[in-house]
């Protein structure tokens, strides 16, 4: 069960309280009548399914109703961020590997794509190298 | 007869369990006892029980091999009652209460006189690994009935037929620091974080907390270890931010630190919660926890050799003879020979002779042992054979010899004579695996140490392991870890620890372990006797050298090949000795071959604890109108709707031709009900309808891009039909909407859609439209709902409203707003049955007093309550399509021949509005929506029946469609239906055909949908 | 004007016509029962029924300034905040970052709702009376905390959940508001459909507590 923060209510909650509503940032054609049946396709259809950091639209469903934005590895399952409706994620897949070892939240993501924050360089530590 | 005869191995002194108290229990039929404070393995130990179980595959006969969650043989069925019925335990982890009745799992027809031992003995070389694929796979048709039998003679347990009398609960923890594993270093490190003012949780899986430290040898503080461990446990008891939970499993490590603890309340007192004034509690407890940071402190399971026999009752790890003994008061045999390849495992030796009785030898895998435990073994006049291990184990239904030699462990050699040790029990150990199990549910995978030759757990953010659990096997070295990890934890979380004073713990000086695994064979592996990896499974390391030379190279593959680690062990004892095998016959290293990740359970978890009270009457929520106890007492029958219980309809007595009173059936019931709507009056509480407020200047300009159809110049008081599609252009709910002023609407939608509406309306307002001013809130709750329907509905309800009901100036689609029943009311003339109908809308805590007012004045109308399937006949014989049961969200408005909804001109691309000019939905062979009657009126066709043009056509036939609505019409006197055909709207009056599972082919006629006064004039009488 | 249809739901109750009332929780009584605090009762359970209740949408200057001026009571600053007059009669508690639940003594709603909708003018809101929709219970005692631990996910510790927070949430299989007025007292605003699922659900987790119902 994942823990979401959510930029409305301002705190972690479980993820019971929430839907997820599928990827982030489809905007739908200003003028749909100017879309050819393909462009139409790609909009209705056609979704990223990436190995990695992915950005989703989720809900909180049972709390404030209100829709925003979630930054999070398929992989490992990490929440990297969560963002507003309308504002724009501060971590990407770009941005993570322009610079692999460390974004403005000091989150690192390893290649395999567990990460961790904080304490060690590597994504995931073994317990023996934590030394006393 | 003394206590001691019965129970032949108890020790007169010693150990934790209170010999003052007797406790009477039942093994397979017969009676033994034991004491409080006895597990029931230990208790089987005292009375000299040595076949415990009989074994998976081979049927050979098991003994108790463990003292913990790690036991692989002695898996039991608990309960002397059908309903306390609870399979899998391990007799290891169950403590014993006054009256417990176990019996083995495995062992078909008994444990003592096995048929199956047949297929052991004799099967031995005919059952290698994935025998039961080879041999019973084909035909594939017969592996159900081969299976079981097979599942039968193995015995897996089984579940209670009866209802459990017991209760179940879970409870939601939240906490800073969870520490699994009250050891040494978890006690220490509780210790630490709980002195720095944090939540703190502690969990043991263990009738009592405290771990190693309960049957250690070491003095802390110059006292026995275990009285540190109960001073501190008293002490976190005491404390405001500390959780204990002893008898507590972490079975299972979720996502983001969400960890679920199994505590078993009351299984420790009986095999039912007893009550407690009355009341039962429950028997277990789901702590489903919520942590900021998680301390793995779980330890480490010594790992058993690999030899020859060595399955044969009277073999243990050498770490549970120790427990034994020190814990329970149990030696669990006579003469002793111990197979080691460390000094920690002396300690089996050094208590046994404390105990009073034989060590025949310890044979030490390394040259030069030297360490202290060593010297004080040799000290006590111990033979100590060097460079040595026990080979194989003698005897058949309990150990009688050892036969030990000489091995070069690194070329995999016996190099010397093999002599032969009588003796009654070995104990053997190969080295300590870290738990690693939790860290593994992460995702991390472990990694391999070679100082502590073996797999350490990886962790990721904000998991920390300490003392055994990450290799730091020594007690001072443990306690320290503990406390340093728990202060470094609580710095991640921003706070700092408390300072705690660690015991004094003399220094050891300990000799190095050396790296053994299975021990060498005279024989080669795949010709020697039978040597034991995974004693749950019956895994050898013959069967994982065959997979290796079959050519299984990856763990992953030996492992579902031979199924080591399966089942409810996850490989506990085996794996680490199952990859070394695989290594050493691939000519690789440990961490070359890999490890499995383990999954959750840790150890079974019974369905009860993972239901808790969500059961029985609670397992659903069932959602209730305001005329429920009405419906009730009217003996309604339910239909479920979404949560909502419904009246499904409402049967009455009739007499029947004997004269006897019966009750309607459902068929005579809905009859009765539609033929009163059509001829009189019904009644439909109808308070299920989604309702959504709808407010602000842009709410109509809302509603034009929401719903297919024109909302532009609906006024106050009208109301109208809308359809809402998803952007694909699919119907996906509809309802009516109301204009309540200029700037407010309430919107209604089916009863299953109303969620999911409000959630879409909220979806394109926060996302694509959010400059457009309007807000939605549901106020399904908030009205009761009746619909007053029929010829004389009108006449009705004027008895009870200041309402103007005249025809001319509340016309259809008309809402008005005035009293009914003295309430204040809205009511909306529209009609779901083509009879006239209005809709009274009053505040549902004023619901019952106006349905029952109704009811007072409609008995000379012969006023009749309906339910929903009346309800459908009638939409149906109207061909009113039910949103999510006349479409599947494949079925386009035009589909459904509502072109009369469409606003193709509306200035807006309303949703779905481009896809409805795509060039599949513009097709004209789709699925479109008709009215189907069957030829011979008395057919009510089935719903999902196919539909086909050429019922001689060969098998498959093409299908061109399927009935989406179909009930038998008491005022057409005949069964009808609603479908969808394939570019039906241009078939009207052909024949179609519906054939049926049992070969009956019925006829019907495509017709238009709508069945009943298709002018619409009934609901405007 | 808001422009919007305002519609007072409660009847005018004269000596002539005897209008019976019904709770939510009418036919859980009735099925269920009501079992009496005893002596060692830990937790109690008592409905606070037909009160008035508005959910008020808008932005939350205007609204604040009109809740003011109308009720004598502003919004809660912050998400998650509920705040209630002396003497704990009217509160108002923050739902979304547009939303908030506007509790009242039965009666004084529709009276609140046509002042606010005059002091709100042009503005852009939305009130609607959810009255009839839901109830609120109270659960007190030194067990109430334990019973909502078997019942909520979210974490009511004090130190987590202090007096002047609510948050809606997940309760067993259903959702409720959930809200902390005094240090003695929990509230949960729950929907009329769900009532006699979550009555039953109290009870039944309270048993362990001998559950008590008042009122």
């Amino acid at each position: 069960m994942f823990h979401i923060y959510c930029p409305h209510c301002a705190e972690h909650r479980e993820e019971e309280e929430f839907h997820p509503k599928g990827q982030a940032h489809i905007a739908r054609p200003m003028d749909p009548e100017a879309c050819s049946d393909e462009e139409w396709g790609d909009y209705l259809f056609f979704r990223d399914n990436p190995r990695g950091i992915h950005h989703e639209l989720w809900v909180h469903a049972v709390g404030c109703r209100k829709f925003f934005n979630i930054t999070r590895n398929t992989v490992s399952y990490e929440i990297l961020e969560t963002y507003k409706v309308g504002e724009q994620p501060t971590i990407t897949a770009e941005s993570l590997s322009q610079d692999k070892k460390m974004t403005a939240d000091g989150v690192t993501v390893a290649d395999g794509g567990l990460q961790t924050e904080g304490e060690s360089d590597s994504a995931v530590n073994t317990s023996k190298e934590a030394k006393v | 007869m003394t206590r001691h005869t019965q129970q032949p191995n108890r020790l007169a002194r010693g150990g934790r369990v209170d010999r003052s108290r007797t406790l009477n229990f039942t093994f397979n039929g017969k009676r033994y006892q034991g004491h409080a404070g006895d597990t029931l393995a230990s208790a089987l130990l005292a009375n000299g029980v040595d076949i415990v179980n009989r074994s998976f595959k081979y049927s050979r006969p098991r003994g108790i091999v463990a003292a913990g969650a790690e036991e692989p043989n002695a898996l039991v069925q608990l309960g002397s009652t059908e309903a306390a019925q609870v399979p899998n335990v391990r007799a290891t982890q169950q403590a014993l209460f006054d009256g417990l009745t176990a019996q083995s799992t495995n062992g078909w027809p008994n444990v003592q006189r096995d048929v199956m031992s047949l297929v052991g003995k004799l099967g031995g070389r005919f059952m290698p690994p994935g025998f039961y694929y080879k041999t019973f796979m084909a035909p594939a048709s017969l592996w159900m009935t081969y299976e079981k039998y097979i599942r039968k003679g193995a015995g897996l347990g089984r579940s209670p037929m009866e209802r459990d009398p017991d209760s179940y609960d879970h409870l939601h923890q939240h906490c800073d620091l969870l520490v699994i594993g009250a050891g040494p270093a978890g006690l220490a490190a509780a210790l630490t974080a709980a002195h720095g003012g944090a939540r703190v949780i502690l969990c043991d899986e263990q009738e009592e907390m405290g771990g190693s430290l309960l049957d250690s040898r070491e003095l802390l503080d110059h006292q026995p270890a275990s009285q540190w461990a109960g001073r501190v446990v008293e002490e976190l008891a005491g404390l405001d931010n500390v959780t204990l939970l002893p008898r507590t499993t972490a079975n299972g490590y979720h996502d983001h630190h969400f960890v679920t603890l199994h505590e078993r309340r009351t299984e420790h007192l009986g095999e039912t919660a007893p009550r407690v004034d009355g009341y039962r509690p429950a028997r277990s407890r789901m702590h489903r926890v919520r942590a900021g940071q998680v301390l793995l402190t779980t330890g480490a399971l010594e790992r058993p050799l690999v030899y020859a026999g060595n399955d044969v009752p009277g073999n243990l790890v050498a770490g549970a003879v120790s427990t034994y003994i020190r814990r329970y008061g149990v030696v669990p045999g006579n003469q002793l020979v111990l197979s080691t390849s460390n000094d920690h495992a002396y300690r089996a030796a050094l208590d046994w002779i404390d105990a009073g009785r034989e060590v025949v030898a310890i044979v030490d895998a390394r040259r030069n042992p030297d360490g202290e435990l060593v010297e004080q073994a040799r000290a006590r006049g111990i033979r100590v054979i060097t460079g040595s291990a026990v080979l194989e184990a003698q005897g058949s239904s309990r150990v009688s010899g050892a036969r030990v030699a000489t091995i070069d462990a690194k070329a995999f050699k016996v190099t010397g004579q093999a002599e032969i040790l009588a003796c009654d029990t070995i104990a053997s150990s190969g080295g300590y695996s870290p738990v690693i199990h939790l860290a593994s549910h992460t995702g991390a995978r472990p990694a391999w140490d070679d100082e502590i030759l073996g797999f350490v757990p990886s962790l990721v953010a904000g998991v920390y392991a300490a003392g055994s659990a990450r290799g730091i096997h020594d007690l001072a070295e443990g306690l320290a870890d503990g406390s340093a990890a728990a202060a470094r934890a609580l710095a991640a979380l921003g706070r700092s620890a408390g300072a705690i004073e660690l015991p004094q713990v003399a220094a050891r000086r300990e000799g190095a372990a050396s790296a053994l695994y299975q021990v060498p064979h005279e024989k080669p592996t795949l010709r020697a006797p039978k040597q034991f990896v995974d004693l749950q499974n019956d895994v050898t390391a013959a069967g994982i050298e065959l997979a290796t030379r079959e050519g299984f190279e990856s763990i992953e593959h030996v492992k579902r090949y031979t199924a080591m680690g399966f089942g409810t062990d996850q490989g506990k004892l085996g794996n680490i000795n199952g990859m070394a095998i695989a290594a050493r016959c691939l000519g690789k290293s440990i961490p070359e071959v890999g490890t499995t990740v383990f999954r959750p359970n840790y150890t079974p978890v019974t369905f009860g604890a993972i239901a808790g009270r969500h059961c029985r009457e609670l397992f659903e929520p069932e959602r209730y109108t305001a005329m429920h106890q009405w419906h009730v007492e009217h003996g309604a029958e339910f239909e479920e709707v979404g949560q909502w219980k419904r009246p499904w309809y409402f049967p009455q007595k009739r007499r029947a031709e004997n004269g006897e009173q019966r009750m309607e059936t459902m068929d005579e019931a809905v009859a009765r009900e539609c033929l009163a709507v059509r001829e009189a009056v019904g009644i439909l509480d109808a308070s299920t309808l989604g309702k959504i407020d709808i407010q602000g200047p842009d709410a109509r300009e809302f509603l034009g891009r929401v719903y297919t159809n024109k909302w532009a110049k609906l006024a106050p008081g009208r109301v109208r039909y809308g359809l809402m599609c998803k952007d694909d252009g699919m119907v996906m709910d509809d309802g009516t909407t109301s204009c309540l002023a200029e700037n407010h609407f309430l919107m209604t939608t089916s009863t299953g859609g109303a969620a999911a509406v409000l959630e879409w309306l909220e979806i394109w307002h926060q996302t694509e439209w959010p400059e457009l001013d309007v807000y939605f809130t549901s106020v399904t709750d908030h009205w009761a709902t009746m619909t007053v329907t029929g010829p004389e509905a009108r006449k009705l309800l004027a008895e009870i409203t200041d309402i103007d009901l005249d025809r001319e100036s509340f016309k259809f689609m008309d809402w008005r707003e005035g009293q009914v029943a003295g309430v204040p009311a809205r009511v909306f003339r529209i009609s779901f049955t083509g009879e006239l109908a209005y809709e009274i809308n009053v505040q549902a805590n004023y619901a019952m007093h106006v349905w029952k007012t109704l009811f007072a004045h409609g008995e000379k109308y012969d006023l009749t309550p309906y339910g929903t399937e009346t309800m459908h006949v009638l939409r149906a014989e109207k061909g009113f399509i039910i949103a999510g049961q006349d479409t599947d969200g494949s079925v386009t408005p035009e589909d459904l021949g509502m072109h009369w909804a469409i606003g193709y001109d509306k200035p807006n691309s309303w949703i779905g509005k481009r896809a409805l000019t795509r060039s599949d939905t513009k097709r004209s062979d789709r699925k479109q929506m008709v009215g189907l009657k069957p030829k011979d009126p008395k057919v009510v066709l089935e719903e999902g029946a196919q539909i086909v043009l050429d019922p001689s056509h060969a098998i498959p036939m093409p299908m061109v469609g399927h009935v989406t609505s179909s009930y038998y019409s008491p005022t057409l006197e005949s069964g009808f239906a609603l479908a969808v055909v394939k570019g039906g709207h241009q078939k009207m009056g052909d024949t179609v055909y519906l054939p049926m599972v049992d070969g009956q082919v019925h006829e019907a006629e495509i017709v238009s949908p709508i069945f009943l006064d298709p002018k619409g004039e009934r609901q405007n009488v | 004007m808001s422009n919007a249809q305002q519609f007072d739901t409660r009847p005018v109750v004269d000596n002539e016509s005897e209008i019976a009332v019904e709770s939510p929780l009418a036919f859980s009584r009735h099925r269920s029962g009501a079992p009496k605090a005893k002596a060692d009762t830990r937790v109690t359970v008592r409905e606070r029924a037909f009160l008035g209740h508005l959910v008020l949408r808008g932005g939350a200057i205007v609204l604040d300034e009109a809740l003011r001026e109308v009720v004598g009571l502003g919004l809660p600053g912050e998400p998650l905040g509920l705040v209630q007059d002396e003497g704990g009669k009217r509160s108002i508690q923050w739902i979304s970052p547009d939303e908030w639940l506007l509790i009242v003594p039965g009666g004084e709603e529709f009276d609140i709702e046509r002042r606010l909708r005059e002091a709100l003018g042009d503005a852009h809101f939305s009130i609607s009376n959810v009255g009839g929709g839901q109830t609120v219970l109270e659960l007190s005692g030194e067990a109430a905390r334990e019973v909502l631990m078997k019942s909520v996910s979210y974490d009511v510790h004090p130190s987590h959940f202090p007096v002047g927070k609510g948050v809606t949430t997940v309760f067993a299989k259903s959702t409720v508001v959930l809200r902390r007025p005094s240090e003695e007292r929990w509230e949960l605003v729950i929907r009329r459909s769900f009532a006699d699922y979550l009555y039953r659900w109290i009870l039944d987790a309270g048993a362990e507590y001998t559950i008590g119902v008042e009122g």
